[in-house]
């Protein structure tokens, strides 16, 4: 007999449904999966035959076919079996098969009939609600997780048994709740890493406030243990709290790359990814056969910090250029191709020379043309899209030892929330929610440069050797200077820090120096 | 009897006192050029190396295909019997017997003074000289150096900002810009002075070529300055050469054990000038002319109180952000705004990452 259940693979950071289909007829007795299978899902047959068994259901000796439609796309993960058990117990008339209608159905079994859990059930019940489904069963371990989504029901199963039990009796089934705003609201504080730990710096804390402020690029400069990694993960507690909308986005990729903690329904901080400087390319971009998110997809919302800028490997450096302009990557398989968010935030560190002294000619002996060289491992075009840039002095034991408390993390998110807001006022009509996303029309006519501030940005233009995208990205910073200063129009001040605020031209310092 | 100058200065570098012993013998070059191999090696065995390349290279050597090739070059030749030849540089031990050159030979009637130091310097050392040779240059004095990295190249920089006339003497061919990295300067100093070398065109820069330079280097000039050097560095080479030929020599001081300024300190110790502005310096050798002064003075643009406090704290070492913050009293975005203000004026410049010197340099003198 035939009978059919849905079931959801996922391609990208998004599912899409399956409709898994079982057939019981006679002929010599075998278990067929096909439908285009990555071999984890093949093997599914051997888990589900031995899982029904403990279960106390053995299969008929009879042939049984399962194929999973469509047939033309890659189906991997492990994320079947759930929904092969089912539709083959609806073929052996187990189950009634007109309960597995308006049904989704995944989950991972063990031999013993437990349901494991599986990643990507957010983006999973997602499709259902795509799909008008209105009832998805997942293991118990991520029920709370596909809740988030109201418009579905969810419910959980730890073992085969519940399953049969829930299809066999549909009012039974006790759907699983999450609140999410109360979870938004409870696990936001960053207390550990608290910007009132961080002493001194005063220059190095306002930059970080404006680049914070307008989601700007951030690079950092200084000798090591000046105090560069520090900041670093202080910014995320600085950057303004989190929206619903924001935190499902957050959530949905982590579950699809199956870091979601367990029994965790929603990450609730803004994610801050380090990886460290010998990542590859594909552990930045994001890729495999059926790609998976990169470290840049995974600072979705939140920062990616690279340490020591320089050390990592050109080609891979050179991949951030377009998500970095885009916001979103691109990837392409044989399989289909993928685009996985990457709205993050880059913020960097580095040491201005391979000793990590200059310019205190005291301790750095490296060859001015070898200092010019370090930098030069960044390419241009790089340094092109970093907004704000900042040197991070080393602390004497003076500045270490003051006793007076440094701002907190708090009080500058406060600042930050309200340049926020306006930005999000003025930004109606526009796809851009903060200036670092501004249009390069938009950032001029936003603006609002009166003839004084045009006549300084052209004798910079002249002085300072600006790119095209270089005079924008100054606009963008300038915007967000005047924005945390409540002030409605870029005046000169703004323009003038913004400038102090250049990332490093190679050849002006050649020049300069 | 200048291009069998040239044949002979073509094959005999880097070897100063044979020059001058074949001179004795022959007299003249034409008289080495057909003297016999046998007779030549003979004569100096001790040179039997460079000798017997002279003698088998002169047999294709052809002197109208050589001129040729200078003129496509845009270089010239000027050997020690020319009355073009640097009066001042005939006159020292070992004098080359011929200079390739390209632009012009530096003028007998101005002023010549080199300007000297480490390659690997400091920010501070680099202000100075540029600042140095701007002063210098705009006087009307012609600023010479060895066109190498860090202090030469920026007095040369310094030089052509203040649309002066400068001239590099260099330790290979006058055809090998060397390093790369100094190719503008280069290119820019064939047009507003001059290249000068006595290697033959094409040779690489040697690093046993660079301290024989040094004697054409101090030999060309009026007074040598030295800027950076530590204790056992090339730029002392230089300075030996100068008081061996009887030209002044003045070093600029650096802070106390500072191994960047160790050798300076030590030519002031055994009786070297201190240099301490460019004024003072072309006061010192008599050469500063009254008009110049004028100008000077008139370049002292009045700037905004919050400027000239900012400006007033900057120095020729490189300053950072937070140096200047506790030195004001200025909040850092305050003290940042005018910084960019005073890089658009042209008053300061940023030579790293929020590190500020002074860029207008009548102020930055204001401690002498």
């Amino acid at each position: 007999m035939f009978s059919k259940v849905l079931s959801a693979g996922i391609g990208g950071v998004d599912a899409y449904p399956v409709r898994v289909e079982a057939d019981v007829s006679d002929g010599l007795p075998q278990f067929l999966m096909v439908g285009y299978l990555a071999s984890e899902v093949k093997e599914a047959g051997d888990r589900v035959r031995t899982a029904l068994r403990n279960a106390g259901y053995p299969l008929p000796a009879k042939r049984i076919t399962v194929n999973l439609a469509p047939a033309g796309v890659r189906k991997a993960g492990s994320r079947f079996d759930l929904a092969v058990a089912a539709a083959v117990l609806a073929s052996m008339q187990k189950l009634p098969s007109e309960n597995l209608k308006g049904l989704m159905i995944a989950g991972e079994l063990s031999l013993s009939g437990q349901v494991l859990g599986i990643p990507g059930v957010l983006a999973l019940v997602e499709a259902a609600r795509a799909a008008g489904v209105r009832r998805c069963i997942v293991p118990a371990g991520n029920a709370s997780e596909g809740a988030l989504i109201r418009e579905v029901e969810v419910i959980g199963v730890s073992d085969l048994q519940e399953l049969i039990e829930l299809v066999r009796h549909p009012e039974s089934g006790k759907r699983a709740r999450v609140d999410a705003d109360r979870l938004l609201k409870g696990n936001t504080s960053y207390q550990e890493e608290d910007f009132s730990q961080v002493s001194g710096q005063q220059a190095v804390r306002r930059a970080a406030e404006i680049a914070a402020a307008g989601m700007h690029n951030f690079l950092m400069i200084g000798p090591p243990g000046a105090g560069k990694t520090m900041i670093a993960r202080r910014i995320p507690g600085i950057l303004p709290a989190l929206s619903l909308e924001e935190a499902l986005q957050i959530t949905k990729i982590y579950s699809v790359a199956g870091l979601l903690p367990e029994r965790e329904a929603l990450l609730t901080k803004r994610p801050f990814r380090a990886p460290h400087h010998t990542a590859t390319a594909e552990a930045l971009a994001g890729g495999g056969r059926l790609p998976l998110p990169g470290e840049i997809s995974l600072s979705s919302g939140g920062i990616l910090f690279l340490d020591e800028l320089p050390e990592f490997r050109r080609a891979v450096l050179e991949i951030l250029r377009q998500p970095l302009e885009e916001h979103q990557i691109c990837i392409s398989r044989t399989a289909g191709t993928y685009v996985f968010p990457a709205d993050f935030m880059l913020v960097a560190a580095m040491n201005p020379c391979a000793c990590g002294f200059y310019p205190d000619r005291k301790r750095c002996r490296c060859a001015q043309r070898d200092v010019f060289r370090y930098l030069g491992r960044l390419s241009q075009p790089l340094l092109d899209r970093i907004d704000i840039c900042i040197e991070v002095p080393a602390l004497s034991y003076g500045e270490l030892q003051k006793t007076e408390q440094s701002e907190s993390s708090d009080e500058i998110r406060r600042r930050v929330e309200k340049a926020r807001q306006l930005q999000k006022e003025r930004s109606k009509g526009r796809a851009a929610c903060c200036n670092a996303r501004l249009k390069a029309e938009d950032a001029e006519k936003l603006c609002m440069l009166g003839t004084r501030e045009k006549e300084l940005i052209r004798q910079a233009f002249d002085r300072l050797s600006l790119s095209a995208r270089s005079y924008h990205r100054l606009l963008r910073t300038a915007r967000t200077i005047a924005d945390l200063g409540q002030e409605e129009r870029v005046k000169e001040e703004h323009i003038l820090e913004a400038l102090g605020y250049r990332p490093p031209d190679r050849n002006e310092w050649m020049r300069e120096g | 009897m200048e291009k069998y100058w040239q044949w002979l200065c073509s094959f005999l570098f880097a070897e100063p006192g044979l020059e001058h012993k074949l001179k004795e013998r022959y007299r003249t070059p034409k008289a080495v050029f057909e003297a016999k191999e046998k007779e030549l090696l003979e004569a100096f065995p001790s040179n039997r190396v460079s000798l017997s390349r002279l003698c088998s290279m002169r047999k294709t050597w052809d002197f109208e295909k050589e001129e040729d090739r200078l003129a496509r070059l845009e270089i010239r030749f000027v050997s020690i019997e020319h009355p073009s030849y640097p009066s001042g540089l005939r006159e020292i031990t070992d004098a080359p017997c011929g200079l390739f050159f390209r632009g012009r030979l530096p003028s007998e009637q101005l002023p010549s003074i080199a300007i000297v130091g480490a390659r690997n310097c400091s920010i501070y050392g680099r202000n100075v000289s540029r600042w140095f040779a701007a002063e210098l240059a705009s006087s009307g004095v012609q600023v010479i150096s060895g066109l190498a990295r860090g202090i030469d190249g920026s007095s040369h920089r310094g030089a052509l900002e203040a649309g002066g006339k400068t001239f590099g003497i260099l330790g290979g061919g006058v055809d090998v810009c060397y390093p790369e990295e100094n190719r503008d300067i280069y290119m820019e100093m064939e047009k507003r002075g001059g290249l000068i070398s006595e290697s033959p065109l094409g040779v690489r820069p040697m690093p046993h070529l660079f301290p024989l330079r040094n004697r054409i280097l101090s030999g060309l000039s009026d007074a040598v300055l030295v800027v950076e050097a530590r204790e056992k560095s090339g730029s002392l080479i230089t300075a030996d050469f100068a008081l061996e030929q009887g030209k002044e020599v003045y070093a600029v001081p650096g802070p106390l054990g500072e191994p960047l300024s160790a050798g300076c300190h030590n030519l002031i110790r055994q009786g070297a000038g201190l240099a301490v502005s460019p004024e003072r310096l072309l006061e010192d050798l008599m050469i500063l002319p009254g008009i110049n002064m004028k100008k000077m003075k008139k370049n002292k643009i009045t700037l905004e109180r919050s400027e000239n406090l900012v400006y007033s704290c900057l120095r020729l070492q490189a300053q950072n952000l937070g140096e200047v913050c506790e030195r004001t009293g200025l909040s850092p975005k305050e003290a940042l705004s005018i910084l960019a203000k005073l890089q658009l004026k042209g008053y300061a410049r940023e030579v790293s990452k929020n590190c500020y010197v002074a860029a207008r340099t009548d102020l930055a003198g204001k401690d002498t």
